[in-house]
């Protein structure tokens, strides 16, 4: 399985409402992964067409439990590409060669935590952390990145939207303690509270700063 | 604001270092709470020559920014151009011509070696070897000249644009640039490492001081140089290839011994590694257009984009967000030594002061790019 595989299913765990639908697509895609072995098995003759449909098998399961289990409920789909309308929250595969990440979550505020301690569970570090003034949709977007050390790619960002008027998050910073010096910058930039952070003063800006120059209507 | 003083209990004092001391390389202060000689505690603090590099990428167009690149990290210029022309082109979807790839991949390397060259410089000086600094200097020279000729400055670069970079490189450049190799490969055993790395007194200085174990390299999102020190096989370079790199021959110089030593080990190896990432770009260095048609004003499409490259100090990432219009909805930088300073005070507790000053010079702090 590759780290990126590993790694959504770890993540899944924060959506216990599509992990239990995943694990069946993902079992009924094993199943006809099985079928299709024995089925190579059996009919050597046909390999190529078998061949073709092998691969996508592997590397969506999603997709190739469609056609099979239509009994079992519809799959949510989390590769879907972004559609009009907002986003629903889950876990999303995104294509590294164009985007830059592979896997896109987007999570309830309170759940960065868990999204934090399950990151540093699979051998992940922080990369950075940075938040996104969407003053049209009156919200705050906050974003982790993570990374890893290992010989393929796999770089996973975190996102959730607070809303503008009270801008709170719990802190990762115990979790994992590069995340001290990068929410201290985010609260710099944006004026979002870490909840629980130890030494929440400014880091960039100057000690006395009561402004956060980053948000859409800041006036110098 | 006034802050009220503390009356301490203990034997201990509270003594600044910097904002302005030779040792913190730019204006970088750290507070240190000390007990004797031994630090109980340091605490680094940032923001004396902070930009707000972001916000200007706000108010003006893709284009625009490219020169503020430069200005963040001023001995790695260049990879800084490069990071932010790869997020660039990624959102705009632009092809870039061979040669251009080649001939950034060639600046860039040349960039690195003399970022290493002047880190090793400035590190022995902090160490008190002032000769080592002069042959540096008589080295660093060449190249200067060198990217002077295609680039048209001596250390803010501007030369990578969207799609390509700006200027050729011409015959004289590359025969320079291949006696300089020469030059330096037989400089590297006597000036380089028989004046300075078998010098035992600065192997006591070094060995076994400021450990970052790989456990906390990974916690403080440390990278580049420092995590390879740690004994981490990381360089995006390889693990996340971009540009030409994958058609080049070099290693990635890994030391497990954690400490200062090694972090200085791992740059000097670097620096042999550079010269010949150099070697075979000249060697296979393609013909064609060094750049690509692009639209004077860009409008990628909306979405946000990562990319990251590997500067002299560590994983330099750009994220960039669109909204489909001219310029950046927003650009966030991820300097690489913003993390590797960020270990600082865990790592200095219970060390001497003056271990702690060549700690700090072996991570190769840089400080306009952590203060942005």
């Amino acid at each position: 399985m590759s780290i990126v595989e590993e790694t959504r299913i770890a993540l899944l765990e924060m959506f216990p409402e599509f992990a239990a639908a995943d694990a069946a697509a993902r079992a009924a895609a094993d199943k006809i992964d099985d079928e299709m072995e024995t089925m190579i098995d059996e009919m050597d003759s046909i390999e190529p067409a078998t061949e073709g449909d092998a691969p996508a098998g592997g590397d969506d399961e999603v997709e190739a439990a469609e056609p099979a289990e239509a009994a079992t409920e519809p799959v949510p789909e989390p590769e879907e590409p972004e559609e009009e309308g907002p986003r629903e929250n889950g876990v999303m595969l995104t294509d590294h060669a164009a985007r830059g990440t592979d896997i896109d979550v987007l999570c309830a505020p309170d759940q960065v935590v868990q999204a934090a301690r399950i990151m540093d569970e699979s051998g992940f570090f922080l990369e950075a952390i940075t938040g996104v003034d969407w003053i049209k949709d009156d919200k705050l977007e906050v974003i982790y990145d993570y990374n890893q050390y290992g010989q393929e790619q796999c770089r996973v960002v975190v996102r959730t939207l607070i809303p503008r008027s009270e801008p709170e998050i719990p802190t990762i910073s115990d979790v994992m303690p590069s995340a001290n010096w990068h929410e201290r910058e985010t609260h710099d930039f944006y004026g979002i509270k870490f909840i629980g952070h130890p030494h929440l003063i400014p880091i960039l800006l100057p000690e006395d700063a009561d402004f956060h120059p980053l948000l859409k209507d800041f006036k110098p | 604001m006034t802050v009220p003083i503390e009356c301490r209990q203990d034997e201990t004092f509270v003594l600044n270092l910097g904002p302005q001391h030779p040792a913190t390389h730019g204006v970088l202060r750290v507070k240190l709470t000390l007990d004797g000689e031994y630090i109980v505690e340091a605490e680094p603090v940032l923001g004396y020559i902070h930009r707000m590099h972001e916000k200007m990428a706000e108010d003006r167009n893709f284009a625009q920014f490219m020169p503020n690149t430069a200005r963040m990290d001023y001995l790695h210029a260049l990879a800084f151009n490069h990071g932010y022309c790869l997020v660039v082109e990624r959102a705009a979807g632009i092809e870039v011509p061979e040669r251009a790839e080649y001939i950034r991949v060639i600046t860039v390397e040349l960039n690195r070696l003399i970022s290493h060259i002047l880190w090793w410089a400035a590190f022995l000086l902090d160490l008190g070897g002032f000769t080592p600094l002069l042959y540096a200097f008589d080295d660093r020279e060449q190249v200067l000249d060198l990217l002077e000729r295609v680039t048209g400055s001596r250390l803010t670069y501007c030369y990578f644009r969207f799609g390509g970079v700006y200027n050729d490189i011409d015959d004289e450049f590359i025969t320079g640039t291949y006696a300089f190799i020469k030059r330096l490969r037989s400089r590297m055993p006597t000036q380089y490492h028989a004046l300075v790395t078998g010098n035992i007194i600065l192997q006591k200085r070094l060995k076994g001081i400021g450990i970052i174990t790989e456990e906390q390299s990974r916690r403080y999102g440390c990278t580049g140089p420092v995590a390879r020190g740690s004994g981490i096989n990381y360089d995006i370079r390889k693990n996340e290839p971009y540009s030409v790199y994958p058609e080049f021959d070099f290693d990635v110089p890994v030391y497990h011994e954690c400490d200062s030593m090694a972090r200085y080990m791992v740059r000097m190896d670097e620096m042999e590694q550079s010269m010949r990432i150099i070697e075979q770009a000249l060697d296979k260095l393609p013909d064609g257009p060094v750049k690509a048609k692009v639209p004077k004003i860009l409008k990628p499409a909306e979405g946000d984009y990562w990319a990251s490259v590997e500067t002299a100090r560590g994983n330099l990432g750009h994220r960039l967000v669109c909204d489909g219009k001219k310029n950046p909805y927003k650009l966030k930088l991820r300097s690489p030594t913003f993390c590797n300073l960020s270990c600082f005070a865990e790592v200095s507790e219970g060390m001497l002061l003056a271990d702690a000053l060549a700690f700090m010079g072996s991570l190769d702090l840089v400080i306009p790019e952590i203060d942005r």
